[in-house]
């Protein structure tokens, strides 16, 4: 569909003009389209409307045709596919598989951009070209997570059996021993976190949704929530540390030190979980409640608190899942050691992101054709808790789905 | 819209009184507590600048004999400074262009019925330990990268970045970078995603409408609408690099240089590695100098965030109110 | 440069459910078209099917033909961003683009081209689209303001000089003065008037009064109960549809009596 030259618009004589007409734009005689229109001396803006009775034929777009030569169906998925192939089978010939991967993908976009250049024009061909790049980066994104977790899954099966679960490191060298004491240890001081952080938390995300109703306060709290967020972990850990210098002097070590770092990292997370699910909580049931005479309390109570708690108890379970695997802060305030210690108040403690990091430091000495014992035992460490980090992830965004506010949509 | 009807007028509303409104002992226990949980927060967030303040004070005043370097405090955080900001900035360099396309990837190309789990996939990279990441990083990333380093080198040796010589280790800042990037990349992601899924439809319909394809109707819409939200999300990717630790202390082989050479084994250190390195060991004025040099980091964390933070809501205000 | 529209036993599908069933009608060139009936009758559903917007909706799909100037748009050959060039839209809520200016508003198609456009082509063909919108002596002084400060009405002649900055042949207005307040309704009507010498023009409205006053054929639509698809009732000149309809329910509708 070609566009022919905009025929001046007819303006036929018969047509009764409602507004005087008015001979506007003299094809730019004068410097093009920014030359001044002319003013019309006492005509101000009093009449608001123009028509257009110029002559010149508005200058030609190219044009567009609805028709068009299009790339088959197939090329999207059958070109990346074709050329992957071409790659598995160069890999016998001894090319490195981190090699094969960016060439396929560069090739594979380059062939398709260029085959589309030819056939549907410039800018299918870039439509094609951006798809391409933004498919690729979302696999290559995957690519750490996929090797990750098989590095994990791999390596942490070495030692992933009972002695693991049961012995702690008190008196091992070289192989053997386990990770029963930094196991106690990640609980203790987990749930000791939890303590501290929840009531803060939840109280926090409270006022913010059910009593700040964004006055200056609130404002200022959400704002230091989300900057407290970004708190490196590692001074979380030197902050702990050094309030607990002047509680029991220098080269504090215990469980509760290493609790009050990671409550400052879990509170913020808590507090912004948190306020979400409050805020699914329709506004209709608080005033039905308010309505009944049900006293403020007693509604955030009764009512807001018992609707979202399927919400809050997913926060809580992501909360902890982002500081159950914190390793700096630990390693500052509970430092490691090889028996296992119940006593958060008293001495060193060993968790599990710890115990995975020493073992890996000092992994002793390779014997009998083994690797050296530690690398075997931190990637079980490390196993461990990728597992315990995914579960609870999962469960956390399980339980929100599950005990979402039906909300009528 | 009171219409006379010739009533009497309305007798002058009562004073305002000045009883107090009824406030139950339950709504102001409540309350308190609350308000007292909020307060808390704020203290604690003053508390964490005024004790490290505290206990980096022995180091500000201190004899240059007992520092760790025996020079001087300044001289001694500069380097380790210098290798965090460069540490983070590859990392923001290689995860901000890839996190874009990503969250465009979830939120205009993927299969609808896919992108929640596509999501899902990208947010548990976020919640992979950064320890575990380290334990990548060390094992699997740093050999593979020691061809690649070699290759930079000889291609691209006449850049400041690629001078060499390539570690044989891959124990470098370029491997650290890649790591880093791995761990923002969900961060810049997933703020990206939610900037571009608010893009109204009304707009992306009015591009199509012209005769727009899918990419001219990202740029003219999507795009320009989410800008500042993606700025911030890279802005507060960021800040979880600066301050990210583990990783870059297993990964990172150390020197007492300042170098923009990314794959030598001659690398600064980062202000949080080396707090996790020398920490166990160190006692005395030496714990006060770690301590001044994690103010140091404290410092420019906050400094990031509260700029991300600002951004993101100003942009949720704009967006607000219409 | 003004096209008929030929529908031809046109099925419209969202998923599995059939929103409009078996509308064949014929749309004359430079006339305006309106349509008219009850709320979810598949109105505007149709009037988006006549660009290939309503595939934009996923699951969205047709059976049939639209034919305009000999080509049908569902043929396998067709190209939908060739289709929306020729085919221009003006939706029920103005949305010029936040974050552009009036000028840039306007040439936001111009630029959706394989070859750059000189500046002053550009400029010129801006002025041209505003001034055939009715809008340039409202905006000429302010044109690198951005388009949302303009008020409503405004907005929708920014958005209908947009959509004929790219010379279209046929102009689709889908209810485009339901959020406009009554002077700039009246406005935006005035300028239907006059665009109906240069294009095809098809308007889906609510207002009775409305699609009295500026259009010259009319389509009823019509359906039997929720769930049900939508159907055209009965076309014609709107004179005769507003005084002398030939079905009963098209008589109840104008008069009042439902919808």
């Amino acid at each position: 569909m070609t566009s022919p030259p905009n025929p001046p618009p007819p303006n036929p004589p018969s047509a009764q003009p409602r507004y005087p007409v008015r001979v506007d734009l003299p094809a730019h005689a004068n410097g093009g389209p920014n030359g001044d229109t002319p003013d019309y001396p006492g005509d101000p803006i009093s009449e608001p409307y123009a028509t257009l009775t110029a002559v010149a034929p508005a200058p030609e777009l190219p044009s567009v045709p609805m028709t068009a030569e299009r790339l088959p169906r197939w090329a999207g998925w059958a070109v990346p596919l074709g050329f992957t192939l071409g790659g598995l089978l160069a890999l016998p010939s001894g090319i490195s598989p981190g090699l094969v991967l960016p060439v396929v993908m560069i090739v594979s976009a380059a062939f398709i951009y260029l085959w589309s250049r030819s056939v549907e024009g410039a800018r299918y061909a870039l439509d094609r070209l951006v798809t391409a790049i933004v498919t690729s980066a979302f696999l290559i994104a995957m690519i750490p997570l996929v090797s990750v977790t098989w590095t994990v899954v791999d390596r942490g099966t070495g030692r992933f059996d009972w002695d693991f679960f049961s012995e702690s490191m008190r008196g091992i060298v070289g192989a053997g021993g386990g990770g029963y004491h930094a196991i106690t240890g990640t609980l203790i001081v987990t749930a000791l976190a939890c303590v501290i952080s929840i009531p803060i938390g939840l109280l926090c995300a409270i006022y913010l949704v059910e009593y700040g109703k964004d006055n200056r306060l609130s404002r200022w709290l959400t704002f230091f929530v989300d900057v407290m967020a970004g708190i490196p972990s590692i001074v979380a850990g030197l902050f702990a540390y050094a309030l607990f210098v002047h509680i029991s002097g220098p080269g504090v070590r215990m469980g509760i030190v290493g609790a009050v770092a990671l409550s400052v990292l879990m509170i913020p997370v808590l507090v912004r979980a948190t306020v979400e699910m409050l805020k699914i909580v329709p506004n209709e049931l608080r005033e039905a409640s308010l309505a009944l005479g049900v006293p403020t309390w007693r509604t955030i109570a009764k009512i807001v608190i018992p609707t979202s708690l399927g919400g809050i108890a997913a926060s809580v379970t992501l909360a902890v899942a982002r500081i159950i695997g914190e390793t700096a802060p630990l390693l500052i305030t509970l430092g490691i050691t090889t028996g296992t210690n119940f006593n958060p108040f008293s001495e060193r403690m060993a968790t599990l992101p710890v115990f995975a990091y020493t073992q890996n430091q000092t992994p002793g000495i390779a014997r009998n054709g083994m690797g050296p014992p530690g690398f075997d035992r931190a990637w079980t460490a490390a196993l461990i808790l990728i597992m315990i980090v995914m579960a609870l992830n999962l469960l956390g965004r399980l339980i929100a789905r599950l005990f979402a506010p039906k909300t009528g949509r | 819209m009171s219409v006379d009807v010739g009533l009497p007028p309305a007798p002058p509303p009562a004073p305002p009184k000045a009883q107090k409104a009824v406030v139950r002992p339950g709504d102001r226990i409540f309350f308190g507590a609350s308000v007292g949980a909020g307060i808390t927060i704020l203290i604690v967030l003053a508390g964490v600048a005024l004790f490290l303040f505290i206990e980096a004070w022995p180091a500000i005043t201190a004899d240059s004999s007992e520092l760790p370097n025996q020079e001087s405090l300044v001289k001694y955080i500069a380097p380790l400074a210098f290798g965090t900001v460069l540490g983070a900035t590859i990392a923001v360099i290689i995860a901000a262009p890839m996190a874009i396309a990503i969250a465009l990837y979830i939120t205009h190309y993927a299969p609808p019925r896919l992108a929640g789990v596509l999501g899902l996939a990208i947010d548990l990279l976020a919640a992979v330990p950064s320890i575990v990441y380290g334990l990548w990083g060390i094992f699997v990333l740093a050999p593979h990268s020691v061809a690649l380093s070699r290759w930079l080198e000889g291609n691209l040796g006449f850049l400041p970045f690629f001078d060499g010589p390539p570690s044989a280790t891959g124990r470098t800042m370029l491997v650290v970078g890649i790591v880093l990037a791995v761990m923002i990349l969900p961060v810049i992601t997933a703020v990206s995603r939610e900037v571009f899924k608010q893009t109204p439809q009304l707009h992306q319909e009015a591009a199509l409408a012209l005769g727009a394809t899918r990419w001219e109707m990202i740029r003219m819409t999507v795009l320009p609408f989410g800008r500042s939200g993606v700025i911030s999300g890279a802005m507060l990717g960021l800040g979880r690099a600066l301050g990210e630790t583990m990783a870059v202390a297993i990964v990172l082989s150390t020197a007492d240089v300042v170098s923009f050479d990314l794959i030598s084994s001659q690398n600064s250190g980062t202000i949080a590695a080396n707090i996790a390195l020398d920490f166990p060991e160190s006692s005395g004025v030496k714990v006060n100098a770690l301590i001044a040099s994690g103010l140091v980091l404290f410092a420019i964390t906050l400094a990031v965030n509260m700029v991300a933070r600002a951004i993101i809501n100003r942009r949720r205000e704009f967006s607000g109110a219409n | 440069m003004a096209k008929r529209i030929d529908v031809d036993q046109l099925n419209i599908y969202y998923k599995d459910f059939l929103a409009v069933e078996d509308v064949s009608m014929n749309i004359e060139a430079r006339s305006v078209t309106a349509f008219i009936g009850p709320s979810g009758c598949g109105k505007s559903t149709l009037l988006r099917s006549l660009n290939r917007m309503h595939e934009v909706i996923p699951g969205a799909r047709v059976e049939g033909k639209v034919v305009i100037d000999g080509q049908d748009l569902y043929a396998p050959n067709v190209d939908p961003v060739g289709v929306r060039r020729s085919v221009g839209m003006v939706f029920q809520k103005p949305n010029p683009f936040p974050t552009m200016s009036i000028r840039e508003n306007v040439a936001a198609g111009l630029k959706l081209n394989g070859t750059k456009l000189r500046k002053a082509t550009i400029d010129e063909l801006v002025e041209r689209s505003l001034v055939g919108a009715n809008l340039w002596n409202e905006v000429k002084d302010r044109l690198d303001k951005p388009g949302a400060g303009l008020s409503g009405g405004q907005q929708q002649r920014l958005c209908i000089a947009r959509a004929i900055a790219v010379q279209p042949d046929v102009l689709l207005m889908d209810e485009p003065c339901s959020a406009l307040d009554p002077i700039s309704t009246l406005a935006v009507e005035e300028l239907i008037s006059e665009l109906r010498q240069n294009y095809t023009i098809v308007i889906v409205t609510h207002n009775m009064q409305q699609a009295a006053r500026v259009s010259d054929r009319c389509a009823f639509f019509n359906i039997a109960g929720t769930g049900k698809p939508g159907k055209l009732i009965e076309m014609g000149p709107t004179q005769k549809i507003f005084s002398t309809p030939s079905v009963k329910a098209t008589e109840d509708y104008i008069s009042g009596r439902f919808g």
